[in-house]
This record gives C-alpha cells, structure tokens and sequence, in this order.
C-alpha cells in the first residue's frame, strides 16, 4: 500500500481507467501537457498520448457539449471543469442534456460522463474559486453527486464514478487535496456510489457531513469525547442519491443529529437530509435535526474565509444544543 | 490601420445553381444527381409539403401536440439531407423534423415526438441521430463531439446539426463551431435563416451582413446559400461532407430561406411582425414551384406524379396518426425505468410506490 495525497489517488484512479478502457478520454482546460492546474493529470498526456488526455479551448460549456457528443459515439469522458464556480457556463450541458440523454431517448441513448470538478474554502482563492454549488447538481434528476474526503475513498469513487453509466459529477475539495496522506491500495478497487460511511462510531449524537466538513466533524468528536459526548460521524460521500438506509440507521441509535455542510443554509444538501430523517425517523428523535452551515450571504472575500466558514467549534456548539435539547 | 469589414463581407456571395424560373444559372456546379434522384428530392419536398399541411391541421384539431411549421424550407432541409449518408448523425433543433423522418424515423414516432411520448425519441436501430433539441445552441457544442468522435474513430461519416438564424447569437452557436474548428472535426453545421426568429427579424440579431461571414470567428469555411433553391443547397451541403470526411475540418452553410407559417402552433400569429407582401414575395421563390419547373422542363416530373407523392403523403400520414392515437400510454414506472442503467435507491423506492399505484 503506498501513502497518497487525495490529488496523487485521483492521479492514479485516471491512469487506471485511461489503462483500463480506451474509451476513457480525460479533457479540459490546460489538463494536458500542463498536468493540471493542481497536478491532477500530471503525467498522464506523456503517458496515454494527445488523443486521450488533451487540452480544449477555453469554454465550459463547449467542453460540456463535446463531452456529450463524444459519449454518443461510445466514448466515456472525463472532462474537467478546471474550478466549480465556472459551472454557470456550462449548466445547461450538465443539467439540460446529459442528465436528460437517456430518459429523453427513452434509453436510447445515454451520456456516460463524469465531470471532474474542484471547490471548496480555506485556501484563500479569488472570487468564485470556492463555491459550494454541489446543491445545484443535487437537484437535477438523472446525475449522481460525489464528494470524496480522503485519498482511499477518492481513489475508489472515481473509478466507480467513470465506470458508471450515467453521468456523474464528481467534486474535489480543494483543501484537502494536499492537506494529509492516507493509505491507498495500488490495485484499482472500486467503492459503490450512493453508498456513506461511517468513519467514526460513536452513540449519543450523530454528525452527518461530507468533503472537508467530514474531518471538521471528526475533529469535533475528538473534542466531544473529552465532555462524554460519543458523535458518530457519517461521510455522505455520494450526495445524491443519498444513503438514507446508513442515515436512518445511525439515528435510530443515537437519536439525535446534526447535519453539517460548507455551503451556505439555503444551499448545499443538509435541508434534504433533515427532511428525509423527519420523514423516517421522527419518533427516535430526542431533539430537533440541526444544521451547521455557513450564512446565507455570497461565498467570503478570501480575508473573510476564517470568520465564515463553519469549523469544528460551529459543530460542538450545536452538539451540546442537540445533547441538551 | 487597415479596416476590412467591407472585404470581409463581400467574400459571401449567394450561392445558387436553379433561378426563381427554375432555370440552371449554374452550370459548372450542377450536381451529379441522376433523373431518378431529381425525382426522389423532388417527391420528398412535395411529401414534406403536405406532412407540414396536414401537421397544421391535426395540430388545430388537437391530434397534435408542439409543431414548428415547415413550409418553405424544404429546400433548406431535404436537400442538405441528400446529401448525407445513412451512418452520418443529426443533432436537429425543433423544427428539422423532416430531416429525421428521411434519416429513418417512423413517421408514427415522429407524431409521437409532437404529442410528447418517450417512444417518439426512440430512434431506431441504424437512425444515427438525436432528437429534436429545444434548447437553441445546445445541438451545436453537441455536434462537435459526435463530429469529433467520428475523427478519432476514423469514420468516414459526418455529424451534422442545424439552427436558425436567431441562434447565431448564442454562445453555443459560437463555441460549437470553434471547437469543432479547434479540433478539425467531422461536422456540418447549418444555418437555416428564415429572415425571424419568432417576431424578431434577423436584422435584430447582428450587425454583420450575412450569418455565414460568423465562420471566420471560428477559422472555419462558410457559405451562402439560396436556401429555396435544392440543388444548391445539396450541392453545397455535399461538398461540406467531402471536405469533412477528407480531415480538411467543418463548414458553416447559411440557407437563406422563409417559413410561411407561423413560428409554432403555439400561439403565434405572424401577422404581427409579418406582411402579405413579404409573405407573397418569397412564395415566388417557393423551393417546389422552382424544381418543378426544372424537372418539368427535363421531362422529369408530371402533375400526375405530383398527385401520387401527395395520395401517397396522405395515406402514410392517416396511417401513422392512427398509430400514434392508439400507442399504449406513458406510466410513471417507465419514465422511472427510462432515467439510470441502474436504478439509485431513491427510484428504487418511488419505482414500488408507482407500480403500487399503477396496479390499483
């Protein structure tokens, strides 16, 4: 097993797939000879030559349209968006025509793309860098949403997500690209989408988070477990569809829950999640289902970041309203 | 300082082969077309004609749902469509039904597509295309990766897509034929300009003197076409596939063409922002009142031939809106079973529920 940043996993699941199908075509805005502007497709033109990793003119949603026309002709592209913020161009290829490929044509066609993406705060980028519009995605029938958090679970999703029939859109947080090492097998494996785990059990409280909120929640419960309080911390890992069953299971046995996501309160996904445990589960619940977010103001100037972005103290805060309901 | 505008726009003539009177005015680019061939373009204008009549009509008495009127371009569509070959694949845009229904698609389907059923989208085996696009602009970046797949699969075929003229002010109109310029890939695309764009005349849109002069944005060939004229559209319809097909990149054709019905049947009233003098001056340009007058001059078309293609149109048309009538009915399930190669778990759920109620 060899130690990996989370940018080195997705390094290593692309040259996987691109070795494993020669259908898989990586693209985008300077991936090719350039690597990337995070590295994440360091190496892979010099390896798999121009006709599989190239770089695109500078134009999201035309990368958006080729995508889709390269899939019609049996390709299986992995297109990226070089930074989440940018997906405004090119939404109506992602939400109005490849999400819709195979229902529109009644199966007979389908899009099998995975649109690679980074977001995500605290490492001081310019404006529009940062967004978390995972929520977007989320509410568009026909994708599926993934957002890893550690370098084994990157590796494994992304292949999963490229394998997949249907298009997926698959987000890489930007901090935690480089920010720590984790163990990553180098035989390809795969982790099912739609599938959370559980990456601390605990039995008083329940944290559900996903991407950096995830070590933001375990940092919380570290913390927690000094004051007695046991969290179990829930990584989403795939947000839509979600895994209600691991969810529901999890607050049943603890019941209560806090749900805990970087995007603003009227975005991201932590309303869906409440809404399905009210649904589910209500009479476990021994306090209301909170939600940790940032405010409902545009993402932070980059000074601003530390006072908006909601930390582990935001988490514990909650906790304790949770525990002491 | 130099400026160019005025050499640049003068480079786009109009291309024509076939005058108003249906007399060659083009010798040197005349197509190699057979008699029977003439004859077959000509019965799938006067065939396309009558589908359009009758689609008003059934449409009016509640048969039909959405329908873009099509009289009018059957130059522009059916002649760019010969020139295609059965493994070349459309992205059409809402009003290239015909172009569809030539390329394979059952007319019954077709009907279905109107009255909004999944199974009008289902192409068959064998028809490389999409259908019909509604979003103006998207059937263009789509179309330079189907174009570009061709190039790198080594396919000696073509993609080829078609807007209307108020669709060269999108963005995708654009980035569609510079990627596909970028990559020098396997595509056609089309520019069907019918002087409006619903209400707004094309004059609204750009300042530039003709659509076809947008190519050199992209680096791109692009031409000019009498768009009423069928022999100079699939002439030059033609020649984009051999350029394209021979690695030497795609071609942007501008059809200058009228559609004399309304936009949709959904409401609009060209009366409005059109007159009858406009109206009557381009139906002297009609595509079918020109190439008939050519193929009657070579011996190539009678009235009684005429009247077949129209009985012939007529029957197929009845057939197929019955058909269509009595096609089994959308479920909830299907939609459902219609969305993912495999079924997320919260379809998993809504899939029981349905099929639940469908059962009831």
């Amino acid at each position: 097993m060899a130690q990996m940043t989370m940018i080195q996993a997705i390094t290593d699941a692309l040259r996987t797939e691109l070795k494993n199908d020669d259908n898989v075509l990586v693209f985008g805005e300077d991936v090719g000879k350039n690597g990337g502007v995070f590295r994440a497709t360091e190496g892979l033109q010099k390896e798999f030559g121009e006709e599989r990793v190239f770089d695109t003119p500078l134009a999201e949603s035309g990368i958006g349209g080729l995508s889709i026309g390269l899939a019609l002709q049996g390709y299986r592209p992995v297109p990226e968006i070089q930074f989440f913020g940018f997906v405004y161009e090119v939404i109506d290829s992602i939400s109005g025509q490849m999400a819709r490929m195979r229902y529109r044509h009644g199966g007979h066609h389908s899009s099998a793309i995975t649109v690679r993406s980074p977001f995500g705060g605290g490492v001081a980028t310019p404006e529009l860098h940062a967004d978390s519009l995972e929520g977007l995605m989320a509410q568009q029938p026909g994708l599926k949403v993934v957002i890893p958090s550690t370098p084994y679970d990157a590796k494994g999703l992304l292949i999963s997500a490229i394998r997949d029939n249907d298009p997926v859109i698959y987000l890489e947080h930007m901090k935690l690209y480089r920010s720590f090492r984790g163990e990553v097998p180098e035989e390809e494996y795969t982790i099912e989408l739609g599938k959370a785990d559980v990456k601390r059990e605990g039995k008083d409280i329940t944290l559900i988070a996903y991407g950096a909120m995830v070590h933001t929640c375990l940092k919380a419960a570290e913390e927690l477990e000094k004051d007695g309080i046991d969290a179990e911390v829930i990584d989403l890992m795939t947000i839509s569809p979600l895994d209600i069953e691991t969810i529901i299971e999890s607050v049943k046995k603890t019941n209560r829950a806090v749900v805990v996501q970087e995007a603003q309160r009227q975005a991201g996904i932590a309303a869906q999640v409440v809404s399905e445990i009210q649904e589910r589960a209500i009479l476990h619940l021994e306090a209301p289902v909170f939600r940790v977010t940032a405010p409902d103001t545009v993402y932070a100037f980059a000074a601003a970041e530390s006072v908006w972005l909601p930390n582990h103290k935001d988490v514990i805060d909650k906790v304790k309203q949770a525990m002491d309901y | 300082m130099k400026l160019v505008l005025e050499n640049v726009e003068n480079q786009f003539e109009v291309f024509q082969i076939l005058n108003e009177d249906g007399k060659l005015v083009n010798e040197k680019d005349m197509p190699d077309l057979s008699d029977e061939e003439l004859q077959e373009l000509m019965k799938r204008m006067v065939y396309t004609r009558i589908l359009d009549q009758r689609s008003i009509a059934l449409n009016r008495q509640g048969r039909l749902g959405f329908y873009a009127p099509t009289a009018g371009q059957e130059a522009s569509q059916l002649g760019s469509h010969f020139a295609l070959e059965k493994e070349d694949f459309i992205l059409p845009g809402y009003r290239d039904v015909p172009q569809l229904i030539w390329h394979g698609l059952p007319l019954y389907q077709a009907f279905l597509f109107s009255k909004g059923h999944f199974h009008g989208n289902q192409m068959p085996e064998g028809v490389h295309a999409l259908s019909p696009q509604i979003i103006i602009g998207a059937q263009y970046v789509q179309a330079a990766g189907v174009g570009l797949g061709m190039k790198m699969r080594g396919k000696k075929a073509v993609a080829i897509t078609y807007t209307g003229d108020g669709g060269t002010s999108q963005g995708d109109f654009y980035e569609g034929i510079n990627f596909a310029g970028a990559y020098q890939a396997n595509c056609i695309f089309i520019v069907q300009n019918n002087g409006f764009a619903i209400s707004v005349p094309r004059d609204k849109q750009t300042k530039a003197k003709t659509l076809a002069q947008k190519a050199v944005a992209a680096g791109i060939e692009g031409i000019q076409v009498d768009g009423m004229d069928v022999l100079a559209v699939y002439a030059a319809t033609k020649k984009a596939r051999e350029r394209a097909i021979n690695g030497d990149g795609p071609m942007l054709i501008e059809t200058l063409t009228y559609r004399y019905g309304p936009h949709t049947m959904a409401g609009d009233d060209p009366t409005r922002y059109r007159t009858s003098e406009m109206d009557s001056e381009w139906e002297k340009k009609d595509p079918l009142v020109r190439f008939r007058k050519f193929l009657e001059s070579k011996k190539l078309w009678t009235e009684e031939d005429e009247n077949k293609v129209i009985e012939q149109a007529k029957e197929d048309i009845r057939d197929a809106i019955k058909k269509a009538d009595s096609y089994p009915k959308q479920k909830v399930t299907e939609l459902i079973g219609n969305m993912y190669d495999k079924l997320p778990a919260n379809l998993e759920e809504q899939m029981e529920e349905y099929k639940a109620k469908e059962s009831k």
